[in-house]
């Protein structure tokens, strides 16, 4: 009998979240050297379509009025009465505000194994984890008969995990959900107002070396393009070109983006210290011997005037 | 109101971590350990809480490094009470934390239970959510505000991109706290000096850990480490290219 | 500044005190002595006006984020960067000879020089550091490090109005100090000089110390030989709030510069005893958002156009905290852009090629 591996699809309002795509992708992978079935289970309510774009072999639709908004309890009890039916190999959790409200109790409660900040799967199907700020990994085998494991984004390419099949969907019934103790109230969206960087998944930064305030529009442009913020290092905000509540650093932000682009700035420790927790920091500076070299993944000395207007083009082209 | 913060602490990473010779777990030679960042954060939000409706505030930690200072400048912020759960505690994971934790709270029977959402380097889930589901209590994380109602809580919960949640827990709960209303206050060290002659920390002793549930890791790496940024070369057009490729390779298009 | 002294002592006066410790703007305050140097009165304003206001703020709470970091770091790490206390003499690597750190080596030495957090850590100080230390060895000197078992010397956490703590990094810097055999302490840091001479005796931590460039002066005429090197420029030399105006220590380091081939010194317009703080001393060295917020312009921005002003190609400086502080408003003051900072031992070391 083929084995399942389950992936707890996370959504919101309306909106399927990337971690969903990524722990299909992965799914697929472990897959490939496990053996089993993608099995993508969905509970809300009204939901179904969502599981149209799911990379999945099928797709478990559980609906109910108590799943309608995502509820640490109610999803909790969903997916426990699953798990104890299927048995599947491995159930597969965002390890976000969603997956992480639910996994840990899983485990309390059904006597099974929680893996947390698994970014990948080996080839041979062992689980790798980033721990301690992304210094240490850990690797190990997936547990028997069933494990629950946190997913981490950066091991897979999401676009692996979308189909433009829609694979079929089983609807099952919810188990009874009552005495429910959590219950949302209402939504709070994010001010329209100004940008709170640190929330930003990429921000495109301007050091000293944007020279004018004329030339920010050149970042802003690549921002827009990119659906980015503007960050800053401390000249630039000194000068009024940026508001402080744009200013990385030390007497600033601490940001951690999936993406940090770095404008002309030198890379001083009271910068670095407000971004080096970025995921990937790209540095442009035409001083090879600038620190931000040293913290940076990528870089290049090329003259920013001329990388970011072709950038902004490439930008929107491929958009 | 009788709220308890359970914390733990975790390796300082302002220090070098490197890997035992059994390969699989830290080597603690030169490992320094400090409080959880979550952790402290809840332990302000208590402190608000008691600021602006009254009530209790118990604190308490595992026998660790830095413990009792960690226990006392507490108590000097407003903490009522100290408890510091003695044993051995080496090779500890969350569902064994979460477990003897379990034990001494069934114990105080509080109305809140505050904890930090995470810590860097859980493996086997969080502590949180462990210790509600052995307390049978409700648990919602990622909290970054929270008002009291009639027998519950509303709590501020952070999704991506900048959403909330307003969502209501019945108590007694177990909340994971991302950031207190405000950020930890500062203590002055004469303060904590200070408090250090007055403040008593109680001991309970724990017997045995039960790490069932845990994870068992194979191998234990450091990840490769770049010294220098690996650097793009050509025209602007080519590193464009390159760097548009970047941006699509981690999700960030 | 909305309560400057005089409206502070105005404020003491009339009993509403607790307004001032209640508003924030006592931490404008730089610690930079040129109140109590110019009082009519002679009454010590930084240390018992402003100091203590700082040491009831932080007791009620009032504090700054920036500043609070550097405290709650000092206490963990001993030093206010958050740097691993282990890594403190990371800064050593490759020099040749070795320095001699003296918990590895234990020999007794003539000099134990007392490096300082800027000068160990900062990426911008270490090459200063390091020429020091080629200096010291050209000069022949039998010098040691404590490494990672000095402290902050915690002078501008005392001023920032953490007693408790700077009674901890005196108390920690003494036991190390008693472990080894020197004759005398040197310092590159003026904070830690102005400790070391002044407060920390009063603690029972007690040894003759000297500034670096009081250490060198001495030694001029031995150093005069190896100065071979021109270095030709207009030169500018910035007085330290602590080695200047604090501890009268001016004529030396002039005596330095004025050694150098090529050298030809500028006075700013404030100099000696009026001359401006860089904005680091007290506590400023971490509050630099909050004060920029506050005042809209730096102390090192007014002090780097003077020493354009003044026609100077070179802003000589004594102390860890400047060149930093400086090169970053050279940064932002347009007609500053080919103003260098350099400390004096990096001049000195230029100028002895090594």
């Amino acid at each position: 009998m083929s084995q399942t591996l389950f992936v707890v699809i996370e959504h919101l309002r309306g909106q399927v979240a990337e971690i969903s795509y990524v722990m299909l992708a992965a799914a697929r992978q472990l897959a490939k050297s496990a053996g089993g079935d993608v099995v993508a289970v969905l509970l809300g309510q009204n939901a179904q379509e969502l599981a149209a774009s799911l990379a999945a072999d099928r797709v478990l639709y559980m609906e109910d009025a108590s799943l309608a908004e995502f509820t640490s309890d109610a999803y909790q009890a969903a997916l426990a009465a699953l798990i104890k039916e299927h048995n599947p190999r491995v159930v597969l959790f965002g390890h976000s505000s969603l997956g992480m409200d639910i996994a840990s109790g899983l485990s309390a409660k059904l006597g099974l194994p929680v893996i947390s900040s698994c970014r990948s799967f080996s080839t041979d199907g062992k689980f790798i984890c980033q721990i301690c700020g992304g210094k240490i990994m850990a690797e190990g085998e997936i547990p028997a008969p069933t494990a629950l494991i946190t997913m981490v984004p950066g091991g897979y390419k999401s676009e692996l995990g979308r189909s433009t099949q829609a694979p079929p969907v089983t609807p099952i019934a919810a188990p009874a959900l009552d005495g429910l103790r959590v219950s949302v109230k209402n939504y709070i969206e994010p001010e329209a107002g100004d940008v709170d960087i640190a929330k930003e998944a990429v921000l495109v930064s301007v050091g000293r070396g944007i020279q004018t305030k004329d030339n920010l529009d050149l970042a802003n442009e690549l921002a827009g393009a990119l659906g980015a913020a503007v960050s800053a290092s401390r000249p630039v905000v000194d000068q009024g070109w940026l508001p402080t509540s744009r200013l990385v650093g030390k007497s600033g932000k601490r940001v951690k983006p999936k993406i940090y682009l770095a404008l002309g700035i030198s890379g001083a420790p009271e910068h670095v210290e407000g971004m080096s927790d970025s995921q990937v920091i790209i540095a442009i500076n035409t001083d090879p011997n600038a620190p931000i070299f040293n913290v940076a993944k990528f870089g290049s000395t090329i003259d920013m005037f001329d990388l970011v207007p072709a950038l902004t083009e490439k930008v929107k082209s491929a958009k | 109101m009788k709220i308890i913060v359970p914390v733990k602490f975790v390796p300082d990473l302002v220090e070098e971590l490197t890997i035992d010779s059994s390969g699989v777990t830290l080597d603690t030679a030169w490992l320094r350990l400090i409080i959880n960042e979550f952790d402290d954060h809840a332990v302000e939000q208590a402190i608000l809480l008691k600021e602006r409706g009254g009530g209790q505030v118990i604190v308490s930690t595992v026998e660790s490094e830095g413990a009792d200072d960690f226990l006392f400048t507490a108590a000097a912020k407003g903490a009522d009470q100290l408890i510091k759960l003695t044993g051995d505690f080496a090779g500890v994971n969350n569902h064994a934390l979460a477990r003897a934790y379990s034990g001494l709270l069934k114990e105080l029977n509080p109305d809140l239970v505050l904890t930090g959402v995470q810590a860097h380097n859980d493996l086997d889930g969080s502590l949180g959510p462990l210790l509600a589901e052995f307390l049978g209590m409700p648990y919602v994380g990622y909290v970054s505000g929270l008002t009291l109602a009639d027998g519950a809580v509303v709590v501020r919960k952070e999704y991506p991109g900048g959403l909330i949640a307003e969502v209501e827990v019945k108590l007694p709960a177990v909340l994971g706290i991302q950031a207190a209303e405000q950020p930890p206050r500062y203590i002055a060290y004469s303060k904590i000096r200070q408090v250090m002659g007055t403040a008593k920390v109680e001991e309970r002793p724990v017997t045995g850990l039960d790490l069932e549930g845990g994870v068992t890791v194979s191998r234990m790496f450091q990840p490769e480490a770049a010294e220098r940024a690996t650097m793009l070369e050509g025209d602007a057009n080519a590193v464009a290219d390159r760097i548009l490729a970047i941006f699509k390779e981690a999700g960030a298009l | 500044m909305k309560y400057p002294p005089g409206k502070m002592i105005g404020a003491l006066r009339s009993e509403f005190f607790d307004q001032v410790i209640k508003h924030d703007s006592v931490w404008m305050c730089v610690s930079c002595y040129a109140c109590t140097e110019f009082c009519p009165s002679d009454i010590p304003i930084t240390a018992a006006l402003m100091t203590r206001a700082k040491e009831e703020m932080l007791l009620a709470g009032n504090i700054p984020s920036e500043l609070q970091a550097a405290l709650e770091n000092t206490q963990r790490y001993g030093n206010p960067l958050g740097e691993s206390p282990r890594k403190r003499a990371d800064w050593t690597t490759g020099l040749q000879p070795e320095v001699n750190i003296l918990g590895k080596t234990r020999q007794p030495v003539d000099v134990l020089w007392f490096v300082g957090d800027y000068a160990s850590y900062h990426p911008r100080m270490i090459s200063a550091t390091k020429s020091l230390a080629r200096i010291l060895n050209a000069l022949g000197i039998k010098f040691g490090i404590l490494g990672p078992e000095e402290f902050s010397d915690g002078d501008s956490q005392r001023l920032a109005g953490e007693r408790g703590l700077f009674e901890m990094m005196v108390q920690k810097n003494g036991q190390a100090f008693r472990k080894y055999k020197f004759d005398e302490i040197i310092t590159t840091d003026p904070h830690a000089f102005n400790a070391l001479k002044n407060q920390y005796p009063a603690m029972g931590v007690s040894y003759p110390v000297k500034h670096y460039t009081q250490f060198l002066a001495e030694r001029l005429e031995l150093l005069k030989p190896l100065l071979k090197n021109e270095v030709k420029a207009k030169i500018a030399y910035h007085d330290p709030c602590y080695l200047g105006r604090a501890n009268g220590v001016f004529d030396e380091p002039r005596a330095l510069l004025g050694a150098i081939p090529g050298l030809e010194l500028v006075e700013m317009s404030h100099q000696r005893t009026n001359s401006l703080c860089c904005g680091g001393g007290g506590g400023g060295m971490w509050l630099d958002g909050f004060q920029w917020e506050k005042a809209h312009t730096r102390l090192s921005e007014w002090r780097v156009r003077e020493a354009v002003a003044a026609g100077a190609d070179i802003l000589s400086v004594a102390c860890p905290y400047e060149p930093p502080r400086f090169e970053d408003a050279v940064k932002t003051i347009q007609d500053a852009g080919q103003l260098k900072v350099r400390e004096i031992a990096e001049l000195l070391a230029e100028a002895m090629s090594i």
